[in-house]
């Protein structure tokens, strides 16, 4: 086990369930914001945002350096930080591809929904390892 | 020239924690080798295994794209700061 949890409240769980809904078959994804301390990491709020990869949604999604800019502005005005991203898995496991690795980075959580027929299913999270080799699972601890 | 790379939150356990870091260079290229002579770990999450920047990673000096300059052979001054700065993408197997 890596050790590595992320808190977060139901209703945030919620909102990223309902955002895989609203863009399936498509692939939707956001921002999670929230904080990294000695304590522990938990999300406190989410930025949803468009997808750019129209050409390939169901099975793609991006996020470009202005939207990341974006995300990064808005944690600061809550005055807190940027601390990974979501996106989900239409028709698909919630566990990362090869793709994701491939592009992902270190430090970010990465939770992925994967929303079957239109239906939200297993949500998961984890964390690049430090030699990209794999990830981490993240155990999601859900607050009421 | 001293330049300023502003180091994104992911990669800053890799860089002594720290958000930026100075080093002497006259190009991108220059200033991100020296960046990474000096933190080793930060150079497999900035290069793929043939050298390039990964497509995931974007550089700005001083605000402008370097792919929208000279690449990283866009020269830099003393003073410039480059910022990397991360695009996010991932999916579902094909």
């Amino acid at each position: 086990m890596s050790g590595f949890a992320l808190k977060i409240a139901k209703e945030l769980i919620h909102r990223i369930h309902a955002h895989g809904v609203e863009t399936y078959p498509h692939e939707c994804c956001g921002a999670l914001l929230g904080s990294d301390q000695e304590a522990g990491r938990e999300v406190l709020d989410l930025l949803p945002l468009a997808n750019r990869r129209d050409d390939s949604p169901r099975n793609r999604f991006e996020v470009t350096p202005d939207d990341v800019r974006l995300a990064e502005k808005t944690a600061r005005e809550k005055k807190i930080d940027l601390i990974g991203w979501y996106h989900s898995h239409p028709d698909a496991p919630a566990r990362p591809s090869e793709f994701d690795r491939e592009h992902a980075w270190p430090w970010y959580s990465y939770i992925i929904v994967s929303v079957q027929k239109g239906e939200p299913r297993d949500t998961t999270s984890w964390r690049l390892q430090d030699d990209r080799g794999a990830y981490d699972p993240e155990t999601i601890e859900i607050k009421a | 020239m001293a330049v300023k790379v502003m180091i994104p939150t992911p990669l800053r356990a890799y860089a002594g924690k720290k958000d930026s870091v100075e080093v002497a260079a006259t190009t991108v290229a220059e200033a991100l080798a020296a960046l990474t002579s000096q933190f080793g770990d930060l150079k497999k999450h900035l290069f793929s295994d043939d050298g390039r920047l990964r497509s995931f990673v974007n550089v700005y000096v001083n605000d402008e794209d370097i792919r929208y300059l000279q690449k990283d052979q866009t020269a830099v001054r003393e003073g410039d700061t480059i910022s990397i700065v991360p695009s996010i993408a991932g999916g579902a197997r094909a």
